[in-house]
């Protein structure tokens, strides 16, 4: 196995679960109590990478941060560093790409908690921050553990758009999943063969969690 | 206290165990973007101990096989230098250098997209030069039962061919190769709902070697690997029947260690890498 684009793959993972833990959950909170009837249009941007090519995706984050275009330049200018083909590349593709499988657990997770007992923790004078973080989140943890097991384990098997956007670089965006396609290309079916069955058996590990535990939350 | 108060002061416990958890994650990640330009560690102790430079290579997918061995060579002479490969469609590797892919060397299958990086100010003009010319086979799995040693191409027309393996034209060079050689042979038209088109050479040749397509348009320098030597015959195709494939490579404009790169680049045009080339059925430049 491809063990520097293992490192890369559980890296780049990691570090999209934790945006997405600190971006999603108060997204989803806010989502799961709002009543502003312009809530549908949030939910359906924050599911459109569930159902959009990953070459959709790919492209307009190609085009986004191109120098050409102004917000490349100004990414460039202030980080001093371009977007494409790098690590910093694929890390905003995998935010972007994973958001439905983190926040949209996260979502259910809240919206299956008790309003009574959050109007119950109001009643009795404790601030709405208070109760969000002493009622909501513990009640609706499993599901939000879930969301984030969800996200990174969709994330370790992330291709299309890492592919379109990272450019297969060995040590900065060749990631597991481009290291098999690498690999049956080079007609190396061995190595292929052996990274596809811990990728399959991982999944699986992740999927008998998710559907143990995120029943528990009422998630799955 | 109620049964339902102890539980969701356990909830409350594990909540905030999760949090801790997701807070070292942050503080993790946090480590991990302050090196995550260096190379992961498990490469790079491997790198301090033999390697001082790395060069980065954007090479067409019919160089995979010769390459390799190449490489193993040119260490042997450097050893100070390691040379990092990404191997796929000329057309790609120019699209993504025009958008500042990180590489150092461009090894085109096509002269043209080394001279359009040029013009386009992304390359050094002065290191613009040929290679070798690549040619083109028709390619059919040892157990087929299509002659194709015999046939030529009219192997392609045979009722047992469902499906060609060709690289994509719009951006693999040596998918125009194949297209063209098919227009000029007068087979094109009899042939053309039955091909199919890999990302580049390579995925068009792992097609007919899985045996997923029956017969493929191939470099004959994949034809040559020892990967797929042994598994297949093939017919090589006049070289009159398509555009001589000039192939070209040139160094990249901003290359992070411009010396280094010129001397691998040096070191493939020089005899020895010439000799390794001509194992792999390229031919020289200029012949």
């Amino acid at each position: 196995m491809d063990v520097t684009a293992l490192w890369l793959t559980l890296r780049l993972a990691t570090c999209t679960t934790a945006i997405l833990l600190v971006v999603g959950v108060p997204l989803a909170w806010w989502l799961a109590q709002t009543r502003w009837s312009g809530r549908v249009f949030i939910e359906a941007i924050v599911s459109l990478p569930l159902v959009l090519p990953p070459t959709v995706l790919g492209f307009y984050i190609l085009l986004a941060t191109s120098p050409q275009s102004p917000l490349g330049a100004a990414l460039e200018s202030w980080t001093g560093q371009r977007l494409p083909f790098t690590f910093w590349g694929i890390l905003l593709a995998s935010v972007l790409g994973n958001l439905p499988f983190a926040v949209r657990p996260f979502v259910s997770a809240f919206a299956s908690v008790d309003r009574r007992l959050l109007e119950a923790s109001w009643c009795l004078g404790e601030k709405r921050i208070r109760t969000f973080w002493r009622v909501a989140v513990p009640l609706a943890w499993p599901g939000v553990l879930t969301g984030l097991v969800l996200t990174f384990a969709h994330c370790i098997g992330e291709f299309g758009v890492v592919l379109m956007v990272g450019g297969n670089i060995p040590g900065v965006t060749r990631t597991l999943s481009i290291s098999i396609y690498d690999n049956v290309q080079a007609l190396d079916y061995v190595a292929a063969g052996q990274t596809s069955f811990w990728l399959v058996l991982f999944s699986f590990v992740v999927l008998c969690f998710t559907y143990t535990y995120g029943r528990r939350g009422g998630v799955v | 206290m109620g049964q339902r108060q102890q539980r969701l002061v356990k909830r409350g416990c594990r909540a905030w165990l999760g949090w801790w958890v997701a807070l070292l994650c942050l503080i993790g990640s946090g480590c991990v973007f302050e090196d995550s330009t260096s190379e992961s560690p498990a490469k790079s102790e491997q790198q301090r101990a033999r390697a001082t430079t790395l060069v980065r290579v954007a090479a067409a997918a019919d160089l995979k096989f010769a390459f390799e061995d190449l490489i193993t060579a040119f260490a042997q002479q450097h050893p100070e230098i390691e040379v990092q490969v990404t191997y796929g469609s000329s057309g790609n590797f120019y699209a993504q250098l025009l958008q500042q892919a990180p590489f150092d060397l461009y090894f085109s299958a096509d002269v043209s997209y080394a001279q359009k990086l040029v013009e386009a100010g992304r390359a050094d003009p002065g290191s613009l030069s040929t290679y070798a010319i690549g040619r083109i086979v028709i390619w059919v799995p040892q157990d087929s039962t299509i002659d194709v040693e015999r046939l030529g191409v009219q192997a392609l027309l045979d009722p047992a061919v469902q499906k060609i393996a060709i690289a994509n034209p719009q951006h693999a060079p040596y998918g125009r190769a194949a297209e063209s050689a098919l227009r000029s042979l007068g087979v094109y038209s009899a042939v053309e709902s039955r091909l199919v088109f890999g990302e580049n050479i390579a995925q068009a040749a792992q097609y007919v070697e899985s045996g997923a397509a029956d017969v493929g348009i191939l470099a004959l320098s994949l034809a040559l690997a020892p990967a797929m030597a042994d598994k297949g015959r093939y017919w090589p195709v006049p070289q009159d029947a398509y555009p001589q494939m000039e192939q070209g490579c040139v160094l990249i404009q901003g290359a992070s260690d411009p010396g280094a790169a010129q001397l691998f680049q040096a070191y493939v045009l020089g005899t020895d890498g010439q000799r390794v080339l001509s194992r792999f059925g390229f031919q020289p430049p200029g012949a």
